[in-house]
């Protein structure tokens, strides 16, 4: 192994975690997540009914979320309000995060999850998905089980895991692949995107690494949420 | 969330059964495509331009050049604009107004495809640093939604990115002379990158899903690849995959690759 990180990690390392629960009083659930710089929130709402009502869907509950970035999250200002790229995110959190809601039992009502990023370093959309696991566990939602997140990084030749934004801009040899990839506690797939060039077969391998580290994601998001128990 | 009406239950659950026995009503296989044709020059005034049918789904797809100030992390390199729009009179399910998620992914999915597979030569594409670039725009129109409108977007804007010629350009007036085209092609590489979607439907997976095959897909991977080589990929809809799940899609796209560009380098040419 002698691919060296900027920042020192090893291949299999991921930055700095902290996870905290509650961080909006406001909200029937609320979490924050954070991977070295980058910052996400998640705060929900409901369930509650669903309003026009003809979005009701009387078979299942709706998940709704929303991911957005903070104007000042990066250097360059982000114009605040919805992007074609913050709307597919929001869309991606639901696919990832729907699957282990029990959310048939909320027919006609919804579920609204906000996601904010404070500050971005890269993989805020796996962030804010995590961060949005806890907060819907925090506010009550019958979950079959947890999702953690994390953004396999192809780069040159080498796989590392939790992508950061200088990794991001790789450029030498292949350059980088980002590989944002969720997986449920029992190792199943809800959300995967790829950007890059990677082999049929390295692709097999960011999985296994994607199963391996999300693990630990897990281990920080349960401990949080334990806290949170015994305070109470 | 769903306001429109799909497929019946009682149809939706029979595509399943038939599934289970490997048959689809209309007599494929599960890994196999409907009939595609492809119809290049569709519109006189597109730099260039093709018509994608896929069964009966039908899409235009349009390319049209403009000379603007490169981005400033990419100062020597031409831009991309991928947009999609699903047409209200391609479908019942499509209204006017602006782009609602669907068109939006569609546009992403095939500008992530496009672009990460460096099929566009983009260093090529710069007339003078930090000042005056080619950008390309990629725009998507669905005439007909029978399904699938996503691999038939990606044919299209191939089919339309190959046939394209470069405006002819006015250097002392620093004006681009639309309406004529020069001889110059767009500078790609010959490895197409082709856009397949999988779809998983109870336990089995297809490619190519018509329009009430896909109402009951339960999730999707569409992947761009270009001889073994993946560029991108997303994940679609609600439904998780377990790892041997998902390597059989992988496996699938793999094959359907190589099976799609036999097709496309015929039909395309060059």
């Amino acid at each position: 192994m002698t691919f060296k990180r900027q920042d020192g990690r090893k291949i299999d390392e991921l930055r700095p975690m902290k996870a905290k629960i509650g961080v909006v009083p406001n909200a029937d659930g609320s979490a924050m997540f954070q991977f070295g710089d980058t910052i996400a929130i998640a705060a929900v709402y409901g369930p509650k009914k669903m309003h026009p009502q003809h979005m009701q869907n009387p078979e299942k509950g709706t998940l709704r979320c929303n991911y957005n970035m903070i104007s000042f999250s990066v250097n360059d200002r982000i114009r605040p309000g919805p992007s074609r790229r913050s709307t597919e995110i929001s869309k991606i959190t639901e696919w990832a995060l729907e699957p282990v809601l029990m959310i048939k039992q909320f027919p006609n009502m919804v579920i609204d999850v906000h996601i904010n990023i404070l500050q971005a370093n890269a993989s805020t959309r796996c962030a804010g998905i995590n961060a949005a696991a806890m907060a819907l566990a925090h506010a009550g939602i019958p979950m079959k089980e947890m999702v953690s997140s994390v953004s396999i990084g192809k780069l040159d030749k080498q796989l590392v895991a939790d992508v950061s934004k200088y990794e991001e801009d790789w450029k030498e040899g292949e350059g980088a692949t980002d590989i944002p990839i969720t997986l449920t506690n029992s190792g199943k797939l809800t959300h995967i995107q790829l950007d890059g060039k990677i082999s049929f077969s390295q692709l097999k391998e960011a999985m296994e690494l994607a199963k391996k580290v999300t693990k630990e994601i897990h281990e920080i998001q349960k401990k949080a949420l334990k806290e949170i128990g015994e305070e109470q | 969330m769903d306001p429109v009406r799909k497929v019946s239950n009682l149809t939706g659950n029979r595509i399943k059964e038939y599934l289970a026995e490997g048959k689809r009503f209309d007599g494929r296989k599960p890994e196999e495509f409907r009939e595609i044709i492809i119809e290049t020059g569709i519109s006189k005034n597109a730099e260039g331009s093709a018509k994608v049918k896929i069964g009966k789904t039908e899409v235009m797809v349009g390319v049209k050049m403009a000379i603007s100030e490169p981005y400033a992390d990419s100062p020597d390199k031409g831009n991309l604009m991928v947009t999609a729009e699903l047409l209200p009179l391609s479908s019942p399910r499509y209204e006017t107004g602006p782009p609602r998620f669907e068109a939006i992914e569609l546009g992403r999915v095939i500008d992530r495809g496009i672009r990460e597979s460096k099929f566009i030569e983009f260093e090529k594409l710069c007339l003078k640093e930090g000042e005056k670039v080619w950008t390309l725009f990629i725009d998507i129109y669905s005439l007909n939604d029978d399904g699938n409108l996503l691999d038939a977007a990606g044919i299209g804007a191939i089919a339309a990115l190959k046939t394209a010629k470069i405006p002819k350009y006015d250097e002392v007036e620093e004006k681009v002379i639309y309406g004529e085209l020069s001889n110059e092609s767009i500078p790609l590489k010959k490895e197409l990158p082709i856009s397949m979607t999988v779809h998983k439907l109870g336990d089995n997976f297809i490619v190519d899903p018509t329009l009430d095959e896909e109402d009951v897909s339960e999730t999707r991977i569409t992947i761009c690849s270009s001889e073994g080589v993946i560029s991108s990929m997303q994940k679609g809809e609600t439904k998780e995959l377990t790892s041997e799940e998902f390597n059989k899609i992988l496996d699938i796209a793999e094959k359907t690759e190589k099976d799609l560009f036999k097709q496309l380098k015929t039909k395309i040419g060059k």
